[in-house]
């Protein structure tokens, strides 16, 4: 008996047409060029893993790892010439992702970001040398048991984690969609994407292992815990407008789509689940920006994580994540705005004195920069809320600056050093100025733009959202901003005052001397953060150019 | 040509950066460089003033722009210079004098080890006071305004280790900073009525402006100018000034920097001359100003405070004649210049006798001195008849045509008021320069031993004094001579030169306006009662000084000698008003701060740090709670988006 004929046993043919062929999806590569850049360095970063002799992996990471990141911030460059940041903008991939200005923007400062934190990651001088061997932040095997017999053999034959390089780079793809993401599940993807390896980037620490894993446990747990807030929203918004496109998404939200899909004729239209689908779906995003109450991952990940991937994951994730919630309140959900705002209002103003607040009794270097990291998000939100083209141009602006800023604050943390590492606790710091007074001016530098002194980066940002969102007639907000930002110069400021009008700790820690690749990652935080101070029109300018959405 | 007018103030200000920037390397010829730089910027005026006198009187105005200072939308100002007759007239003045005092300055402070300092405080002091006359708008005359009184300060202070000439210094800052005050607000004025600061339109619009504004901006270039030029009421400084090195009190506190008020208010004369209640103000206060310094004058022992009495007192003429109008403003600055060279003169032969009597500064102890020190006897002598105004000197000349012009005032009550004020002074002034003469050159010599540096800090430092040693009075070295004689031509022939024909008054026209002032009565009239005047002050003090014996210890004197041998109660007077009731403002200001203030803010920072510490315990570490703070906050997140739309 055939195969056809003991098929036809248990089967009848089905009376519809058979399918046809399912048709090619049309991929403009050329467009999609920095991801594919990005995702293509990655996949052979697993290969070098798995081929290249150990001796040679991390130059060989590294070496492709900076060619990727730069080649894909050309092509990014590229594309803003060739107009697709403007007169050019399109929708790519069958509809999935959009290539227009914020895209370009907030891709070309990722990429730009996490060139300079992939140097501290590559930073194998901080520590002497451990058995003949150079070593980095990251754990010789992390799938050693702490404080093991094993992990002791891994120490002592050199080995290192070399996987965070194309790690990095994955996490950076989803990083790169996440904004440009135009529909709901290509968002959801792209931040599984660039979730999924910063959990395992937080969990390979060198030293505190067990404070390391405990934070990656908890990032991954909360991290799912919100995906499935995130996934459930997007479930109601597609059984509200019957797409996840935000084009449709936003059609229906204005009510221009009349013809109902039978199959979902019972849900849509029904304001409930666009409501709290919608509700559900921010609720992801805020959680990854950090925006309070969903923001208590931050501190403990923040300070468990090796310092290099704090830095990387504060600055990188901020902007994707905020790229995100742009393009979602923007395009997709603008019809929404009378019901969104004050919510997002309300969220703005407990971020950023909860940020505030909080940070002013902390100890610990990495949790007030986590805290401050915080109140930040809360700024951020304020121009958020702007509804205006200022307020897209001007978070562009803030995540631009901000994103140097903290990546050259958290290189410089990972320079004082004690015998136990990095030495975190304030105490410690005290006197830094005294006895290292480059390294802690600079310090100074990148706190004093946190604290948005004018001559920063951190003012003229702060300035453009704060701008941005009294013209979008949220003064209120604004007042609260500038509150904030009173309470926040304080620890701030304190920390300057530790530095330099304390007296050094007899015991207290050593600046190590870094390598060219920290120095580079600090040198580049303080030049943008000066730049972006002292003249800040041309970038203005161009975010300006850059804030108008594709839909 | 208009480019060399940088070069002016570019000149002096190389100087003082590169003397005060240089360090001890360049304290051998630290001096030469100041000097040199001085009559590099005298140079460049005098070529430029010759340029001048090649063209016709109305082409002589020239400009130049430099950069754009302040470029804002509504808010423009210029670097930007205007040197016309009356800017080239100070231009000549300051470079002229202050070249002397320059050339002076090498042999007085020879022994001074800091004195490469003080040529780069002179030089400051030249850039700025350039700068003030040659700007071609108010807001850099400020600038300028604003450097002339920090030269001035480090000046008098310059030996800062004497406790007197510290608090001095300080003492002029603070009364300047409330003229100072008054020039800020006149700009600011100026700013919301005319929309500008430059000279040309804002003189230029007081026709389309209302008397009530232009009355304001005229008191308060009145202020300024009070502070500046040591009128009443901000007099006081002035006296104490002359802390500072005797060089110092010929340039800046005799010949230049206190004439900057009156240049103020001749260069705003078209505010004035639309705002008659603000003229009278400033008549006012020039002829009560004349008499108070005349009077302090007569009262001093000490040979500089004495010639800052009358300092006062001939800018009060100065002030006087700026307030009448067109028919002064000539007249005004005729007086400024002519007194620059005499009253100059006259304090570098106070300096010379100074540093022949071991730094002795009371007239009581000198005595006989035109036998020890001839030259400055002569000198000192023709600047004394050029100061009381004796016929065919330069004062006689400024100040009979002042005397003129007050009568001129208006016809009726206040002519004979004015004119009889500026009449008196004449008078005074005799009295006291004579009295100066006289105690100094004539009579017995009532020479002392020189104190003890160690227990009187009074003594000036830099020159080696023996304690008890005898002063050896003799003729003071060349470099200090020359300036004097030079000065004392001046004092001879200037008047003189400017007044035949009024020369001066015709070469300011373009820039003042000029009419012949009509006295109440008749012009010889007038010069023979300044005559009688003249001899009368003259006689009665060499009836009281010259004829009988000088004690060496003042006698106690009269209600008014004493009064004016305190300023006329004027610190008595700051110190009961000014000083108790700032006290006490600040003393009740600093409780609101403390009690108030202080608790609002440290409450707030402490409540903040308190809900810090609860808010914290948040945070306890467990991935649960946090969880659980999550999943509160959506379905709030939920709710509240929910109840905005049912709302």
């Amino acid at each position: 008996m055939s195969a056809t004929a003991v098929h036809s046993l248990w089967t009848t043919a089905a009376e519809v047409e058979p399918l046809g062929k399912i048709p090619t999806p049309h991929i403009e590569y050329a467009q999609l060029a920095p991801v594919l850049i990005v995702v293509g360095a990655a996949v052979l970063g697993i290969l070098v893993e798995a081929f290249v002799p150990r001796r040679a992996r991390y130059y060989t990471q590294l070496f492709l790892t900076t060619v990727a990141l730069a080649a894909a911030f050309a092509a990014v460059v590229g594309l803003a010439a060739g107009g697709y940041g403007t007169t050019e903008k399109q929708i790519a991939a069958m509809g999935a992702i959009a290539v227009d200005g914020p895209a370009l923007f907030l891709q070309g400062t990722i990429l730009l970001a996490s060139l300079v934190s992939v140097f501290t990651f590559a930073e194998r001088r901080l520590d002497p040398a451990a058995h003949g061997n150079r070593i980095d932040s990251f754990a010789a095997e992390a799938a050693a048991v702490p404080g093991s017999e094993h992990e002791k053999a891994a120490v002592k034959a050199g080995f290192t984690t070399t996987e965070v390089f194309p790690l990095v780079l994955f996490a950076i793809t989803g990083m790169l969609v996440f904004p440009a993401a135009n529909d709901l599940l290509t968002l959801f993807i792209a931040l599984e994407v660039f979730s999924l390896p910063l959990y395992l980037l937080c969990a390979v620490a060198r030293r505190k292992r067990l404070m390391s894993q405990e934070a990656a446990v908890k990032y991954f747990l909360l991290g799912a815990f919100s995906s499935a807030f995130l996934l459930f929203g997007i479930a109601l918004v597609y059984g509200y407008a019957g797409s996840v496109s935000y084009a449709r998404i936003a059609d229906v939200v204005e009510g221009s789509v009349r013809t109902i899909d039978p199959a979902l004729a019972d849900t849509m239209g029904n304001d409930a689940l666009l409501l709290i689908g919608g509700a559900l779906i921010l609720m992801g995003l805020l959680f990854k920006v950090g925006a309070v109450p969903f923001h208590m991952w931050t501190p403990d990940v923040y300070q468990g994580a090796p310092t290099p991937v704090t830095g990387f994951m504060a600055a990188a994730t901020k902007v994707a994540a905020f790229g995100a919630l742009l393009r979602l309140l923007y395009v997709a959900l603008p019809g929404l705005a009378w019901d969104w705002q004050p919510v997002m209002w309300a969220i703005a103003i407990v971020t950023m004195l909860g940020g505030a607040i909080v940070a002013i009794t902390q100890t610990d270097i990495k949790r007030l920069l986590a805290y401050s990291s915080i109140a930040h998000a809360g700024f951020i939100l304020a121009g958020v809320i702007a509804t205006t083209p200022e307020g897209i141009s001007s978070v562009l602006f803030y995540l631009l600056a901000y994103s140097f800023v903290t990546i050259g604050a958290f290189a410089v943390v990972t320079l004082v050093r004690d015998a136990g590492g990095e030495a975190t606790h304030l105490s410690k710091w005290a006197g830094l100025g005294r006895r290292s007074p480059l390294v802690a001016a600079v310090f100074a530098v990148f706190l004093l733009a946190f604290a948005g002194i004018p001559l920063t980066s951190g003012f003229a940002g702060k300035f453009a959202v704060f701008k941005a969102a009294a013209e979008g007639g949220a003064g209120a907000l604004v007042v609260v901003g500038v509150i904030s930002s009173a309470i926040a110069a304080f620890f701030y400021i304190r920390v300057i005052v530790l530095m330099f009008f304390s007296e050094p700790k007899p015991e207290g820690p050593t600046v190590a001397v870094p390598s060219p690749l920290t120095m580079t990652t600090i040198g580049v935080g303080v030049a943008v953060t000066l730049v972006l101070g002292l003249a800040p029109q041309y970038f203005l300018d161009l975010a300006s150019q850059a804030g108008v959405f594709v839909r | 040509m208009e480019n060399l007018i940088a070069l002016l103030v570019a000149a002096p200000l190389l100087g003082a950066a590169v003397l005060l920037c240089g360090g001890r390397r360049l304290d051998r010829i630290g001096h030469w460089l100041g000097t040199l730089l001085a009559a590099a910027s005298f140079v460049v005026g005098a070529v430029l003033f010759v340029d001048m006198l090649g063209k016709g009187a109305e082409e002589r105005a020239l400009h130049q722009k430099l950069f754009s200072w302040i470029p804002v939308e509504g808010f423009q100002a210029d670097i930007a210079f205007q040197l016309d007759q009356l800017s080239m007239t100070f231009v000549l003045l300051i470079t002229g004098v202050g070249t002397l005092i320059h050339i002076y300055s090498i042999g007085y402070m020879e022994h001074d080890e800091r004195r490469r300092r003080f040529f780069g405080y002179l030089n400051l002091f030249l850039a700025a006071m350039l700068l003030l006359v040659i700007a071609d708008n108010y807001l850099l005359l400020y600038v300028g305004w604003e450097g002339v009184g920090l030269a001035s300060y480090l000046l008098i202070g310059f030996w800062q280790h004497k406790p007197s000439a510290a608090t001095a210094a300080k003492k002029a800052f603070l009364v300047n900073r409330v003229g100072d005050m008054g020039l800020s607000i006149a700009i600011m004025l100026m700013f919301t009525t005319f929309g500008t600061f430059a000279f040309g339109p804002v003189l230029g619009a007081t026709g389309e402006t209302s008397e009530g504004m232009l009355t304001a901006i005229g008191l308060m270039l009145l202020l300024a100018a009070c502070g500046k030029s040591a009128q009443v009421p901000l007099q006081s400084w002035l006296g104490d000034a002359m802390e500072g090195p005797t060089p110092v009190s010929a340039l800046i506190h005799a010949a230049t920097m206190v004439t900057a008020g009156v240049y103020l208010i001749v260069r705003s004369g078209a505010i004035f001359n639309a705002a008659p209640d603000a003229q009278l103000a400033v008549v006012i206060v020039g002829a009560v100003t004349l008499l108070f310094g005349a009077i302090v004058g007569c009262a001093k022992d000490d040979i500089k405070k004495a010639l800052a009495g009358s300092t006062m007192s001939q800018i009060g003429y100065m002030v006087l004649a700026a307030g009448l109008g067109p028919i002064g403003y000539a007249f005004a600055i005729m007086h400024l210049v002519t007194h620059g060279f005499f009253k100059a003169g006259l304090f570098l032969g106070a300096g010379s006798v100074m540093h022949g009597m071991n730094d002795e500064v009371d007239m009581r102890k000198y005595g006989g001195l035109r036998r020890y020190m001839p030259i400055t006897f002569v000198t000192f002598g023709l600047g004394y008849l050029a100061i009381i105004g004796f016929p065919g000197l330069s004062g006689f000349w400024s100040k009979d045509k002042i005397i003129e012009a007050a009568f001129a005032y208006d016809d009726g009550i206040r002519g004979w008021i004015f004119g009889g004020v500026a009449l008196l002074g004449a008078g005074i002034t005799a009295f006291y320069m004579t009295r100066v003469m006289i105690m100094t050159f004539f009579g017995e010599k009532r020479w002392q031993p020189a104190p003890d540096p160690d227990k009187d800090a009074s003594v000036e430092p830099g020159i080696e004094v023996t304690p008890g040693e005898m002063p050896h009075p003799h003729e003071s070295p060349r470099s200090m001579t020359i300036p004097m004689i030079v000065l004392a031509f001046g004092s001879v022939f200037a008047g003189a030169f400017f007044s035949i024909g009024d020369r001066f008054a015709n070469w300011l026209a373009p820039v003042t306006q000029f009419e012949h002032p009509h006295p109440v009565i008749s012009v010889p009239a007038i010069t023979t009662a300044t005559m009688v005047v003249l001899l009368a002050g003259a006689l009665i003090a060499y009836l009281m000084y010259g004829h009988r014996p000088v004690p060496v210890t003042a006698p106690r004197g009269s209600l008014l000698t004493r009064a004016a041998r305190r300023d006329l109660l004027q610190d008595d007077f700051n110190h009961v008003v000014l000083v108790r009731g700032g006290e006490h403002l600040t003393r009740s200001l600093v409780y609101v701060d403390h009690s108030l203030v202080d608790g609002v803010v440290n409450g707030t920072a402490a409540s903040f740090g308190g809900l810090s510490g609860r808010l914290r315990k948040l945070q306890n570490g467990y991935a649960r709670s946090y969880a659980v703070s999550m999943f509160g906050g959506t379905a709030i997140l939920i709710a509240a988006t929910l109840l905005m739309r049912a709302v």
